[in-house]
């Protein structure tokens, strides 16, 4: 297990230093840098000017050099200054990392608290009216992008509530923070916890059919152990690995989800930080993203285990 | 004259008496929420170009005049001083010299003096290095030889010529009084001024924070306690979040009329008003490459487009056709539509000039089985894209065939600098409704703004000519007679004159837009809130 551990972790630093190098690389490769787009907002400057700003931002310098900078401030703790705001990266960052976690996790909490019992009763009581509206729900789920659900949950509330739960200030208690980000994490979650239904409706359709369920019913256990104790822990696995999966697609979601509802969540910012070239802001947000993905992969890897006790991670 | 000395007295006291009214009615508190488009790139006017940053920190400083902000229009004769107390003009009008304003302080508890004033301008100017990142308005002080301090609270500045245009620059909202004290750096980030606001907070994508200056120098002014900027990029959320109350206005000119009428349909009190956003839709035309190193090509290319065409299908006809200088009734100085059907390309007929355009494509070998190809450069920003595909449209009646180039913003600029594109549809905006700032800033041949490098020596020198004019007619017929030229040389032909909405709960009172500049009302001193 020890081992097993060690050989992950390392593993996990080679994919980090190679995604290091991959996003260093595919943002010079973009056309454009940052003096370019603050020429595009002044309409156009002297050239002269863009100069000084590439020599003064180390733009000039040879590619290695700039990754070696950037690398070694990373490995020292140093994330460097924001090309725009001109603040260091870790201040602009960091208060937006709570924000966006807050809202992935509600939005998986919901994805898995809906997926899953939803999926144990499509299952159960298969090719009932139930079974069909709730495929119908999920087809729904896969189908409708998050952007499209959050504007129409928007007009909805605009026009029959007269309000709209959008972020404009950073809510105070616990209380609030859950009240503003429940509906914009319902609208992300709504296509995880539909594949997750699905998924969860499948395996267990799969499990259901097998001897060591028949044989716990003859037992005279009753329906719900056999459901709950026996047939769901066999028909996680497939599940557990999607929501690892869903974990990094999740961040798609939240994009767009963060546009439109307004969110000030990294996700977001991680666009805008794109837009304008900004290589420190970019580069060390996705090493955040890339070692959350990692490390919810190792995670997942391990519960594996727990789930199903003949999964050992020995030589 | 006793009889006359009553009339006056009498009609002080109803003056005063209205203005204690007036005075009375304002309310005291409550906090501006205003809906912002996208994250401004930084918080210092004279290093942007854009009304993300213009009219959110406009309120955090002061110029050293204004125009009024109850005129209807932003015009000379609606300066009125600021920081200035008075101004005087005098060597055959060569020199201004302002007296300013005592015990100002800026929000840092330093006094505004003269000093502020020359370092200023001596930087805007490009006459000595104040550190900025950007100067993108060099090309308006142009005229300025030198700024003497003469005494703190006096400056004066020395012109090369006359140019009663000069103070109307000073007035926009892209010319306030920076402090000399404070860097460039610290403006981009966290502004100083003399204004109605303080600077409390600029949060990336996220919000811009100001609060009432208690020190202002404008007694119990500003009458908000502060204003809120929230940025909301996705135009939806915002329109949605406008109408559910929880914003009182929406950033300026942002809404087209369209979205307007939807606004005014869900929200009947919404005060709503579409108003010329100062931007204009123009072509650019490489007059250094073939084929368009040929004047009768680019001839041939102004007369395809049909303009009326343009604004009909973009605005349903809201939008404004004209030449470089913003249409009448809301512009000052743009052609009347007599003068308009008299410049070609412009006339009714439609039919008529692309018969014209037709003949001289003939005259060079192109015919309808041998179409002129070419690619269309523009933005990948819908607004360019869309006036694009129309442009493609329309050269076709000129056997022209156009094919769409879009370039990702950071590229557009530098491609237009290395003259590597045949024919690009452009949109630009100017701060102010004036030919000195229009001609100087697009059209000379030295400005960093001139994107087609269009140089015409002999009408530069109209350029100077009508920039000295004192009588407003003369020098506007001068200013009609350019523009022609510009339009018939193909300078850069506009297509369009674009117009933009803005809309306000009517709790917010004593808000004044004036119709010829979305850049120059956003002190936002006399504004206040009835809840």
């Amino acid at each position: 297990m020890l081992s097993y551990l060690i050989r992950r972790l390392l593993l996990m630093i080679v994919t980090l230093f190679g995604v290091s190098i991959a996003i260093f690389l595919l943002l010079r490769i973009v056309p454009g840098n940052i003096a370019d787009i603050l020429f595009d907002s002044a309409g156009l400057i002297d050239p002269a000017e863009k100069k000084k700003i590439i020599a003064d931002l180390g733009l000039d310098l040879p590619l290695p050099m700039q990754y070696w900078q950037w690398l070694n401030g990373l490995l020292h703790g140093d994330l460097g200054f924001s090309y725009v705001s001109e603040k260091p990266v870790i201040d602009e960052i960091l208060p937006r990392i709570p924000i966006t976690a807050r809202l992935a996790g509600l939005a998986m909490t919901f994805a898995i608290a809906a997926g899953v019992p939803l999926g144990v009763i499509s299952a159960v009581r298969q090719n009932s009216k139930l079974d069909y509206a709730l495929r119908v729900l999920s087809l729904s789920g896969l189908s409708m992008p998050a952007f499209w659900l959050g504007l129409l949950i928007l007009m909805a509330c605009v026009r029959w509530f007269g309000t709209i739960p959008i972020y404009d200030r950073a809510p105070e208690t616990f209380g609030a923070w859950l009240a503003m980000l429940a509906i914009p994490a319902a609208a992300v979650g709504f296509r995880s916890s539909a594949l997750i239904m699905r998924l969860t409706r499948s395996s267990m359709l799969e499990v259901l059919r097998q001897d060591f369920v028949r044989t716990a019913k003859s037992k005279g256990l009753s329906d719900t152990a056999v459901t709950y104790d026996h047939a769901l822990r066999n028909a996680l696995l497939p599940v557990i690995t999607t929501i690892g999966v869903e974990t990094a697609f999740l961040l798609g979601g939240l994009i767009v989800t963060e546009t439109v509802f307004n969110i000030p969540g990294v996700a977001r910012f991680l666009v805008e930080a794109i837009r304008w070239r900004d290589y420190p802001m970019v580069q060390n947000l996705v090493m955040f993203i890339a070692v959350v993905v990692v490390t919810v992969n190792l995670i997942v890897d391990l519960l594996y285990m727990l789930v199903d006790p003949r999964i050992r991670y020995s030589e | 004259m006793s009889r006359m000395v009553g009339w006056l007295a009498t009609a002080s006291l109803c003056a005063l008496l209205l203005l204690t009214g007036i005075a009375h009615a304002q309310k005291q508190g409550g906090t501006l929420r205003v809906t912002h488009r996208d994250n401004p790139p930084s918080a210092s006017i004279h290093e942007e170009a854009t009304i993300s940053t213009d009219m959110p920190f406009m309120a955090v400083f002061n110029n050293l005049v204004v125009f009024a902000p109850g005129a209807k229009q932003n015009r000379l004769e609606a300066v009125v001083p600021e920081l200035a107390t008075s101004w005087e003009y005098s060597d055959g009008d060569r020199t201004l010299t302002f007296k300013l304003r005592d015990g100002v302080k800026w929000h840092d508890g330093k006094p505004f003096t003269a000093a502020d004033v020359k370092c200023t301008w001596d930087t805007v100017s490009g006459k000595v290095d104040g550190k900025m990142r950007k100067n993108p308005r060099k090309s308006w002080w142009f005229n300025i030889v030198d700024i003497v301090v003469d005494n703190p609270l006096q400056v004066t500045f020395h012109l090369a010529a006359p140019q009663p245009s000069f103070l109307v620059m000073l007035s926009g909202g892209f010319s306030p009084v920076y402090p000399c004290h404070v860097p460039a750096t610290q403006m981009r980030t966290h502004p100083i001024g003399t204004g109605p606001f303080k600077f409390v907070e600029f949060k990336q994508n996220e919000s811009i924070k100001l609060a009432r200056n208690p020190d202002y120098w404008k007694p119990g002014q500003p009458y908000m306690d502060a204003i809120e900027y929230t940025i909301i990029p996705n135009r939806s959320t915002a329109v949605l979040a406008l109408e559910a109350g929880k914003f009182d206005m929406n950033i300026t000119g942002e809404l087209t009329p369209e979205l307007v009428k939807d606004v005014q349909a869900h929200v009947p009190t919404m005060q709503c008003l579409v108003q010329p956003s100062n931007t204009q839709g123009n072509l650019l035309i490489n007059r250094d490459k073939p084929p368009f190193d040929d004047a009768r090509i680019r001839k041939a290319l102004a007369l395809s487009i049909d303009r009326k065409a343009f604004s009909e299908i973009l605005s349903r006809g809201i939008f404004n056709i004209g030449g470089a200088m913003l249409a009448p009734p809301e512009g000052l100085w743009g052609w009347t539509k007599e003068f308009m059907e008299t410049v070609p390309g412009y006339g009714a007929d439609v039919t008529k000039s692309r018969e014209e355009g037709r003949r001289i494509m003939r005259e060079l070998g192109y015919g309808p089985d041998k179409m002129l190809q070419l690619k269309v450069s523009t933005r990948n920003i819908p607004d360019y894209r869309d006036s694009a595909v129309l442009l493609i449209d329309h050269m076709k009646n000129v056997f022209i065939q156009g094919e769409l180039e879009p370039l990702d913003s950071s590229v557009w600029y530098a491609r237009l600098l290395k003259k590597d594109y045949a024919v690009g549809m452009n949109v630009q905006g100017t701060g102010i409704d004036d030919p000195d700032v229009m001609f100087f800033e697009n059209y000379t041949c030295d400005s960093e703004r001139n994107y087609t490098a269009y140089c015409n020596k002999d009408l530069e020198k109209l350029f100077h000519q009508q920039s000295q004019m004192k009588d407003y007619e003369a020098r506007k017929k001068l200013v009609w007679q350019i523009d022609r030229t510009l339009q018939e040389d193909g300078a850069r032909p506009v297509v369009y004159q674009g117009q933009g909405g803005t809309c306000w709960w009517p709790s917010v009172k004593g808000l004044h837009l004036a119709v010829n500049s979305i850049y120059n009302h956003w002190r936002l001193d006399d504004v206040w809130l009835e809840r």
